[in-house]
């Protein structure tokens, strides 16, 4: 029997030192080390990372994909060791790769997958149609997996992954490889299915706006742990802060409004981090006009998720990225 | 969350099986063309082998197919199983494998069921092989030629079933499914006498004939084919079929139930 545990009625995900080990080359590499998790019913949390951070490796292990090393977790109600069956069928899994058999027909496919569900067939049918409806995918229904685009295809995979109406909805880099064209689009489709059905969503990601535009929460990774862990909005307020810009007529004016409001000058601009950037910004233009000191240009920026990283950790996410995705990442990431 | 289990249902061995029979059997009813296919080899045995053996043989071309055929057909379940696993390859490549490996489906159903899909085209090609060499001179025995498929189908499924667990060992290395592949499939295949026969050859050879199983089954199809249903060779392809289903099937769910 599923061990149900009766305080954990709005909880979906509730993990407590999640670990994993492999060996490799005479050494124990340790992907994971001691994550905890909490994910509350209705809840979007990314887990936002660069490549090798032990996302996907998190995400395996509560999906019951691979058993960790050590640690416990109950997802969606089941204990991922003692009834891992439980969990798959209350879950939702879209993986890294495209799902659909290449030689299978769309709409076959997702009646394969309801039968896998358990589900009945005039069930199956009719979720189908819908999923291809909402998904878009009515056009390539009839069509072999392997003539789709990117795009469709992981719209397929996502419709997959939905099938049986899970709860929680687990996507590993949902759109890693696509065109901005059909990120956004997926996007769209995904924060509809939250707004219609109020699905827990969990989802990986390296791309930081992927973080930034769906979720609202953030969870940071790095080297197998999780580093942060709140709002996007409030890891950018107190790990990076808005950014302030003045410009002055002259370096020496710059130089002395730093010093005054504890910026840094770089000839006749000065920037200045403040929490609440957009308040900050008329009362410095108050205070150094009072001083004799003219502010001739000014612009607020409010930080991104790549500042809360770099605070973080040093590095900056875009770097990590663009070791990894030379052609893809600095178009999309700016 | 207790009341949780509302839209799926448990599900149970059998029931898988069923499903991924049918996922698995879909593009074959979509698209058949595919076995035809997938025929072209064996007739061209058949076909080119067959003209040259007659003749070497110096009898009448009857006789010839009627000892002939069978080996085709042995050869149709051989070579059409062999390669399934690469199927399987492929998906575990892609993100099929992985999307049943999160659904709630028994993992032995996962290699049973794939296995089970073998049995239709290898029925399919094995009678359209049949019906080829009817005009050439084969003399057709209903019932010799279902009990011919029966066996074969046993075989098939074993020996589909170890294609799926040489891809599951193999993973994402390609070259080594298609190099154990290449390198079992050929000896197997002379060394049962389904092209030529055995008798004449060297002693060792007829000792790899002997423990091949392959040689059992193919002397058991000759035997069904013609209606023989008495001869001790059908005796020894039955206990070849079973034996290579069982051991498949044993070590393709374990494999499986491994698979991540």
């Amino acid at each position: 029997m599923p061990r149900k545990t009766a305080d954990m009625t709005n909880q979906m995900i509730s993990a407590q030192g999640l670990t994993q080990t492999f060996p490799a080359k005479g050494k124990v590499v340790e992907a994971v080390r001691s994550v905890d998790l909490e994910v509350d019913a209705g809840e979007l949390v990314a887990f936002l990372g660069p490549n090798g951070a032990g996302k996907s490796t998190t995400l395996r292990m509560l999906t019951t994909l691979l058993p960790p090393t050590s640690g416990e977790a109950i997802v969606a109600g089941s204990d991922i060791r003692r009834d891992p069956a439980g969990v798959r069928r209350r879950i939702g899994y879209v993986g890294q790769g495209n799902s659909g058999g290449h030689t299978q027909r769309v709409r076959d496919e997702l009646h394969a997958q309801g039968a896998f569900y358990g589900m009945g067939r005039r069930e199956t049918r009719a979720r189908a149609a819908e999923l291809i409806d909402s998904l878009e995918l009515g056009q390539v229904a009839g069509r072999q997996v392997q003539s789709l685009s990117g795009g469709q295809k992981r719209r397929l995979d996502i419709a997959l992954g939905l099938i049986h109406r899970p709860e929680l909805l687990f996507l590993d880099e949902p759109s890693t490889g696509l065109d901005p064209h059909s990120r956004a689009n997926l996007w769209e489709h995904i924060v509809e299915l939250r707004r219609e059905t109020g699905t827990t969503i969990f989802l990986t990601t390296h791309y930081l706006d992927e973080a930034d535009q769906l979720a609202e929460r953030v969870m940071v990774m790095d080297h197998g742990q999780v580093i942060a862990d709140d709002t996007a909005w409030a890891l950018k307020e107190s790990l990076a802060g808005d950014r302030v810009s003045l410009t002055f007529d002259s370096a020496s004016d710059a130089a002395a409004a730093a010093a005054r409001i504890g910026g840094e000058a770089s000839g006749q601009l000065v920037t200045v981090t403040a929490p609440g950037g957009d308040r900050a910004l008329p009362r410095y233009i108050r205070s150094l006009g009072d001083a004799g000191l003219d502010v001739v240009a000014a612009t607020h920026r409010q930080p991104t998720l790549d500042d809360v990283f770099l605070a973080l950790t040093g590095r900056t996410l875009r770097e990590e990225a663009a070791h990894a995705e030379a052609v893809d990442e600095p178009a999309l990431a700016g | 969350m207790t009341t949780i289990d509302t839209t799926a249902r448990p599900t149970g061995f059998l029931r898988d099986t069923a499903s991924v029979f049918v996922r698995e059997s879909r593009p074959l009813v979509r698209d058949p063309f595919s076995v035809i296919f997938s025929l072209v080899q064996p007739l061209v045995f058949l076909g080119l082998f067959g003209p040259l053996l007659i003749g070497a043989a110096g009898g009448d071309a009857a006789s010839t197919l009627q000892w002939f055929v069978p080996g085709i057909l042995v050869m149709v379940a051989l070579f059409g199983t062999a390669s399934t696993g690469a199927n399987l390859l492929f998906e575990m490549q892609t993100g099929s494998h992985e999307r049943t490996l999160v659904a709630p489906l028994s993992r032995s159903a996962l290699l049973v069921g794939r296995a089970l899909k073998e049995v239709v085209p290898l029925v399919i090609q094995g009678t359209i092989v049949v019906l080829v060499a009817v005009p050439f001179g084969f003399s057709l025995d209903v019932p010799g030629l279902i009990a011919g498929l029966a066996v074969l189908a046993v075989f098939g499924i074993g020996f589909g079933a170890l294609s799926y667990t040489l891809a599951l060992a193999c993973r994402n290395r390609d070259w080594m499914f298609w190099m154990v592949h290449q390198t079992l499939l050929f000896p197997l295949m002379i060394l049962s006498g389904m092209l030529l026969p055995l008798e004449d050859g060297p002693a060792w050879m007829q000792v790899a004939a002997a423990i091949n199983p392959l040689s059992y089954l193919v002397g058991a199809e000759r035997a069904l084919l013609a209606g023989d249903f008495g001869a001790p060779a059908v005796v020894g392809g039955i206990i070849a079929a079973a034996v290579t289903c069982a051991i498949g099937i044993v070590v393709g769910v374990r494999a499986m139930k491994r698979a991540r």
